[in-house]
């Protein structure tokens, strides 16, 4: 019989494996918006974890309010990086100093 | 083993190893596919959960737009992918020690976590017999309508915004002037000449 905690340990190692790729990939902003998805998707696999086996419609709601802030998200990004490398010509993080931050 | 415990062994499985090859993978579409087949196992595993609206809401919204989209933007850009790959080795290390310890951090919380009493009562919107589709739609069009309206807008800036960041107007092309086009006036557009024979013009 698959549990709960059964879920919720796939979901600790997909975030897990999304936070890696943040480190892995530091330089390549396409992976680190991937990795960010991944990390959204573990957290939707929670929601409806929980939505399911505590027998609640709620957490598949939030999962869609998720779904559709990491579409925005991930539009935006593209956005910002296509903006970028035009300016630019590379979509290297370390190159992003304009401001000096 | 039931049908139920290999299919989630299975959708899993490759949920985790999509995942791993889109971060470890060295060419960005590569990573791109793999993402895919994340989602599409993750629906696997939605589906198994009994949430089809969601499920099917992933298969839609990730895979036929935002990997798409990625998928896009990976191919049209002509970025040097292995310059940027080459730094990998360097934070290999300490990606490793902050996964390993982030990954042990939840499972001693999952290993000790339970239920608090009493939470059957406090369910707000209780799973009923009738199919997901139309028990998650009278939730969301009755409790949740301002929330999911608010998510329209969010989608709504944000397809504003990407338009408005992207769009940049050339002025090295031939476009068309409709105004110009309008105004041409036909006593000027042509002129009559009078060729003599045996010569040109």
């Amino acid at each position: 019989m698959i549990g709960l905690e059964h879920y919720l340990a796939v979901a600790a190692a997909l975030f897990v494996i999304g936070i890696f790729g943040l480190f892995l990939n530091r330089k390549n902003i396409i992976i680190l918006l991937m990795s960010i998805e991944l990390m959204l998707l573990s957290v939707n696999i929670n929601f409806v974890a929980f939505s399911a086996y505590l027998n609640d419609y709620v957490g598949q709601i939030f999962t869609l309010f998720v779904l559709t802030v990491a579409a925005a998200e991930a539009a935006i990004g593209l956005a910002i990086l296509v903006c970028f490398f035009r300016n630019k010509g590379s979509i290297d993080v370390e190159d992003v100093n304009v401001m000096k931050g | 083993m039931g049908i139920a415990e290999l299919a989630f062994y299975t959708f899993s499985m490759s949920t985790l190893i999509g995942g791993i090859f889109t971060v470890v993978s060295r060419n960005p579409v590569h990573s791109v596919l793999w993402l895919i087949l994340a989602f599409l196992s993750a629906a696997g595993l939605f589906v198994l959960l009994g949430a089809e609206f969601v499920a099917m809401l992933l298969i839609i919204v990730y895979v036929g737009a935002v990997a798409v989209l990625f998928l896009f933007v990976v191919m049209m850009l002509d970025v040097d992918f292995a310059e940027l790959k080459a730094e990998m080795a360097k934070y290999l290390p300490l990606g490793l020690l902050i996964g390993v310890v982030v990954l042990m951090q939840l499972m001693f919380a999952l290993g000790v976590w339970d239920y608090s009493s009493g939470y059957e009562d406090r369910v707000a919107a209780a799973i009923g017999s009738g199919t997901n589709t139309a028990e998650l739609g009278a939730i969301i069009y009755d409790e949740y309508i301002l929330i999911f309206q608010l998510s329209g807008l969010i989608l709504l800036v944000a397809m504003i915004g990407a338009i408005a960041l992207t769009l940049r107007h050339r002025t090295d092309v031939k476009r068309q002037d409709v105004v110009a086009q309008m105004m041409r006036d036909p006593a000027k557009a042509m002129e009559l000449k009078n060729v003599k024979p045996g010569q040109g013009l």
